[in-house]
């Protein structure tokens, strides 16, 4: 579980994240939504320690995590995976290579037991025998999907998703919904997922934070979003004239 | 002001880059893959650049000494004197900046707008010495064999330019490139090859890491890079030529 209180950040004059409290829950898939700008990103690079929050505390199991020297930062920083909007494979590096990194940094796995894990984890996210691919030659959905595979190799008890599905297609970005609702699941992670895709939100979002000009505006999950009266939230997620006739359709039933 | 603040984030690196590896066997393949990299690629160009620039320092010498009471041995001595105390220790270093300094801050800088060093961090690796302690100590390492290989191949193409062209005899040239020898002035231009290659790896290494932005940062980044290095080697070349020299 990851809690944050209070945190606040400004970048000059401007105030980025402010006063945001919220509690990520184990085991569950936490998103984090808003506009563009609105400072979701900056909040995901706060909690993993990329920039200093100006005040407020970042709760890992209960580790104060701004607060930790450099080597206690290193540990938990060992226990966090994260796919990056871009992937951020490592170029130089094959797919097996790629994944494999965690691996050969921080642990004492024998060649066998690493190349298991391996091919355990491209076998998760549908990567089987691209083993020794370079990222240069996959398309956007699969550098996602072998992203997804680094983050996840070392066991992580932490899992961030920073807009997993963007320039994604929507077929492959319920794939990577999917992926990511299941390994939450299936390993117990405390998962937080940066999406404006209203798709992932309704699937997934089993705990979403709604972010506003980098205020805490609003809390619930999937059900709740379809049903809010909150204006900002609204205009937000009907945004797209499809997300209304869904909205419709649900109120129809309800 | 901003001399001062690139000076200390400098230095600060430094200290990070030089901090314990989280697994040295890891580090001692980059640094073996980074000496393929930045020493072994490095071999054609250098071959090339002082085959002939020991073939012209020699047609140059012969040309220049006219005088009957100089020597044509001279012109062996010459071009021995000008490829180990000038010419491959600071103008091979210097082509060197180019290609090495460029080809690492491109690098690393990449990296940096890619996220990849944040992704590095996000692991719990002190990316600055994963990336760059490897390239320091692969220079430091392989440059000074570079360097004398360019000084091998930098006399030994005066040796062939000088026949060729009737410059100057075997036997004069031979003689020449062993009169007067100082094995100390071997000391002093390894001394400046090790310092050059620390300046070009790290000074690279920096202006890769510090990038931000986009592609056109990164092409700033390796300009930069490439600058800076020139000038700090020129100037560490004043500063160890002072001390040795004098």
């Amino acid at each position: 579980m990851i809690e944050i209180k209070n945190i606040s950040k400004s970048f000059g004059t401007t105030k980025v994240i402010d006063n945001v409290s919220f509690t990520f829950e184990q085991g569950k898939t936490n998103l984090i939504i808003g506009e563009s700008g609105s400072g979701k990103t900056t909040m995901l690079k706060l909690m993993v320690g990329l920039h200093e929050i100006d005040q407020g505390e970042i709760l890992y199991d209960g580790l104060n995590f701004p607060l930790l020297g450099v080597k206690q930062k290193q540990e938990v920083r060992k226990k966090i995976g994260m796919l990056f909007q871009g992937g951020a494979l490592f170029d130089s590096l094959t797919l097996e290579e790629n994944v494999r990194f965690p691996l050969d940094m921080f642990t004492k796995m024998t060649k066998e037991e690493k190349l298991e894990r391996v091919n355990f984890c491209l076998e998760k996210v549908q990567l089987t025998n691209k083993n020794n691919l370079y990222p240069g030659e996959l398309s956007g959905g699969m550098k996602k999907r072998a992203a997804l595979a680094r983050a996840i190799a070392n066991n992580p008890k932490y899992l961030f998703c920073d807009e997993p599905n963007s320039g994604l297609d929507p077929k492959t970005s319920i794939v990577i919904d999917n992926l990511i609702q299941s390994l939450t699941q299936e390993f117990n992670i405390t998962t937080i997922v940066i999406t404006h895709d209203m798709n992932s939100v309704v699937e997934i979002g089993q705990n979403i934070l709604y972010v506003y000009k980098g205020k805490h505006w609003w809390t619930g999950n999937s059900q709740d979003i379809l049903k809010t009266t909150n204006p900002e939230l609204v205009d937000f997620v009907f945004a797209s004239g499809f997300m209304k006739e869904v909205f419709n359709a649900v109120k129809k039933k309800q | 002001m901003n001399l001062f603040f690139h000076l200390g984030r400098y230095f600060i690196l430094i200290k990070r880059v030089f901090s314990k590896p989280e697994k040295s066997s890891v580090y001692f393949k980059r640094i073996v893959s980074e000496i393929d990299n930045i020493g072994i690629s490095s071999l054609p160009i250098i071959a090339i650049i002082s085959f002939f620039m020991g073939g012209v320092i020699t047609i140059q010498s012969a040309f220049g000494f006219t005088s009957p009471l100089v020597p044509l041995y001279a012109v062996g001595f010459a071009a021995r004197e000008s490829m180990l105390l000038e010419f491959s220790p600071t103008i091979v270093c210097l082509i060197l900046a180019g290609k090495i300094g460029s080809n690492i801050a491109s690098e690393i800088g990449t990296m940096r707008i890619t996220e990849q060093i944040d992704a590095l961090e996000i692991m719990g690796i002190n990316s600055s010495g994963y990336l760059i302690l490897p390239k320091i100590a692969a220079g430091m390492l392989i440059m000074p064999f570079l360097i004398a290989i360019s000084m091998f191949l930098g006399i030994f193409g005066g040796y062939v330019m000088g026949i060729a062209t009737g410059a100057c005899t075997s036997y004069e040239y031979i003689f020449g490139i062993q009169t007067f020898f100082q094995p100390w002035k071997l000391y002093y231009s390894f001394t400046k090859v090790v310092t050059f290659a620390f300046l070009i790896t790290s000074i690279s290494a920096y202006f890769g890491y510090y990038t931000k932005g986009g592609a056109l940062e990164v092409g700033k980044s390796s300009t930069s890079a490439v600058v800076y290095s020139s000038i700090f080697i020129l100037i560490f070349n004043f500063l160890l030529t002072q001390l040795f020299l004098t």
